[in-house]
């Protein structure tokens, strides 16, 4: 029962991450099609911004975290309409090879200036310990998490469901040029659907940065997790990622915990059958 | 000449064709002491050749064809370590088992597409490399696979320091095995692959057995690959887990798409090119190489999708 409770706490925690990183790759992918290898890079982008705002300037953690989301938004909008803008009709392998281009250099890049290792994290003090939830104390920095991510994830719901721009980002996934011609300014809405998915994506890089360390292996060691949030969920859907985040979240943690001399592999394997039952993913249109 | 003739002439050998060749036996007489780099260059020349059968042919975009190159390695290493250090029968062997893994990871990645295939491609590779790191005791996980004795080939030509035996038969079995695809590519299989990859559709509606064409020519890239990692298994003696990992699976779609894609010496000059420059420039600062290697790539989607020979063809034709 503790063991369970306690897997079910830390994979809870873990989803909320893979979850707020890669729901930006679900809807570039459901939008443009476009394979953006390099989404992992945004978090990793965002994870740097937030850990060395906090040990190098003593940046409050919160603060940090908006000026990652922030920043990494705008740099993702001027990628997009500088490079992504001109592959939109490419094939998948240009597409392919231009993210995983962007890959090597930001690899290159934040090796050089920060080094190998991977940075060390120093949470506020309010974070750090354990806070006690009147059936037993847990870590605050995971519970923490738990609630930031459904806060986040239930803003970014009420924002596709409720507003103006939500319902043109629904049409264009749907039918992109259904929505052109009823005048919705389809590349305007992706610049701006891409850099909130990067935003989101830092954001997560930020959050998460106690759990998913941030090194220079970041966006290549995890980028087969947030692929595999976004294949199993479906493309294009904000409810399918989450179910295959927490999926992904409790079956990893479970692994680790129950047979650690395994790892992660019954995790690959059973994402891989879970594919073979359903290949466009649960909620996915064939 | 009439247009149905260059077709049909396709699969004739022409001079030019043992440029590659003449180059390779000369670098053993010329450049004695670079022979080990060499070796490496013959390997990943095959290993790009592999590569070049699944996504120069057949269009299928993987990014991770380094679990074969893996599986080949570790099959040739376990059986050099544990069973027997004959090394063509190691060859053999590392084949078959990657060719199996091919098969079976084949069977479920090839059922997909798009964003959904290159996932699986990774989750394969990811975990073949857990099950790798995880298996200590028999592959050696993160210390990697050592004490291997290969014993000489056929008996007779012992593997030297200098590198000299290493590089023969590295060359050797790319010669076989280059003789093997340029045959497949150009035969009526080889052409149907080109179909697929040019209109999966099409190739349907005219009852092509698509499914079972990609399987086949994935599970044959798959027995190259092991093939190649075979012979870095028994040239180096030794396997470490990067043979498995991400950064070989993007490095050779690299070298491939450097030298061009689909054309079956693409392989040759970008694996030539981008080892020779890698063992010249990332002695100065490694950081940096992936830097230049990862501009270089965003440079060449939006400025040579081609490659090197793709820009020689342009200019030819001029």
């Amino acid at each position: 029962m503790e063991a369970l409770i306690s897997i079910l706490f830390h994979g809870l925690a873990y989803a909320m991450i893979l979850y707020i990183v890669s729901v930006g790759l679900s809807v570039t992918m459901g939008l443009m099609g476009f394979v953006n290898l390099a989404h992992g890079v945004f978090a990793m982008a965002g994870g740097y911004v937030t850990v060395r705002l906090m040990n190098a300037y003593a940046v409050p953690f919160g603060l940090a975290l908006l000026v990652a989301f922030v920043a990494v938004a705008l740099l993702s909008v001027v990628l997009e309409r500088t490079l992504y803008a001109r592959l939109y009709g490419a094939g998948e392998l240009e597409q392919v090879l231009f993210t995983i281009g962007l890959i090597f250099m930001s690899v290159a890049i934040v090796r050089y200036l920060w080094g190998p290792s991977p940075q060390p994290v120093h949470l506020p003090a309010v974070l750090s310990g354990q806070i006690d939830l009147g059936i037993r104390s847990f870590p605050t920095y995971r519970t923490f998490l738990i609630v930031v991510g459904l806060l986040l994830i239930a803003l970014l719901w009420l924002g596709v469901e409720r507003t103006n721009f939500g319902a043109q980002l629904r049409a264009a996934v749907d039918n992109r040029r259904m929505a052109e011609s009823i005048g919705i300014d389809t590349r305007r809405l992706f610049s701006l659907a891409f850099a909130l998915g990067s935003g989101l994506a830092a954001l997560g890089g930020g959050l998460g940065a106690d759990i998913l360390a941030i090194y220079p292996g970041y966006a290549t060691e995890y980028l087969v997790y947030f692929l595999m949030v976004v294949a199993i969920g479906g493309l294009g859907s904000l409810r399918g990622p989450f179910v295959a985040a927490l999926l992904l979240g409790f079956g990893d943690t479970a692994c680790k915990y129950l047979v650690p001399e395994l790892g992660a592999f019954f995790v690959f394997a059973a994402m891989i059958g879970l594919l073979l039952w359903r290949p466009a993913g649960l909620f996915g249109r064939a | 000449m009439h247009p149905i003739d260059t077709l049909l002439a396709r699969h004739r050998f022409r001079a030019i064709e043992l440029l590659p060749w003449l180059i390779a036996v000369a670098v053993y007489f010329v450049f004695g002491d670079y022979l080990p780099l060499g070796s490496q260059i013959l390997i990943m020349i095959l290993f790009a050749l592999s590569l070049d059968l699944v996504l120069g042919y057949a269009g299928i975009v993987t990014l991770g064809h380094s679990a074969f190159f893996g599986v080949g390695a570790y099959a040739a290493g376990i059986y050099a370590a544990h069973v027997s250090g004959e090394p063509l029968s190691g060859l053999v062997l590392a084949a078959c088992a990657a060719a199996v893994v091919g098969w079976l990871s084949g069977l479920v990645v090839l059922r997909t597409t798009g964003l959904t295939l290159l996932m699986l491609t990774l989750a394969v590779t990811a975990l073949l490399a857990e099950a790798a790191n995880k298996a200590g005791f028999i592959t050696g996980g993160a210390d990697g696979l050592q004490g291997m004795d290969i014993r000489p080939i056929f008996g007779l030509f012992r593997f030297d320091l200098f590198g000299r035996t290493a590089y023969l038969y590295c060359l050797a079995v790319l010669f076989l095995a280059w003789l093997f695809a340029r045959r497949l590519v150009h035969s009526s299989f080889g052409r149907s692959l080109i179909g697929i990859r040019e209109n999966t559709a099409r190739m349907h509606a005219i009852g092509s057995p698509v499914r079972r064409r990609l399987l086949t020519i994935y599970t044959i890239s798959a027995a190259l690959a092991g093939v190649a990692g075979a012979l870095l298994a028994q040239t180096t003696q030794f396997v470490g887990l990067t043979v498995l990992g991400f950064q070989r699976s993007g490095e050779i779609v690299i070298m491939l798409v450097f030298g061009g894609i689909g054309r079956l010496y693409g392989a040759f000059v970008g694996a030539g090119i981008y080892m020779i420059a890698q063992d010249q420039l990332a002695k100065l600062e490694p950081a940096f190489w992936y830097f230049w290697i990862g501009l270089l790539l965003v440079l060449l989607v939006m400025f040579a999708r081609g490659g090197v020979l793709g820009l020689i063809d342009r200019i030819l034709r001029r």
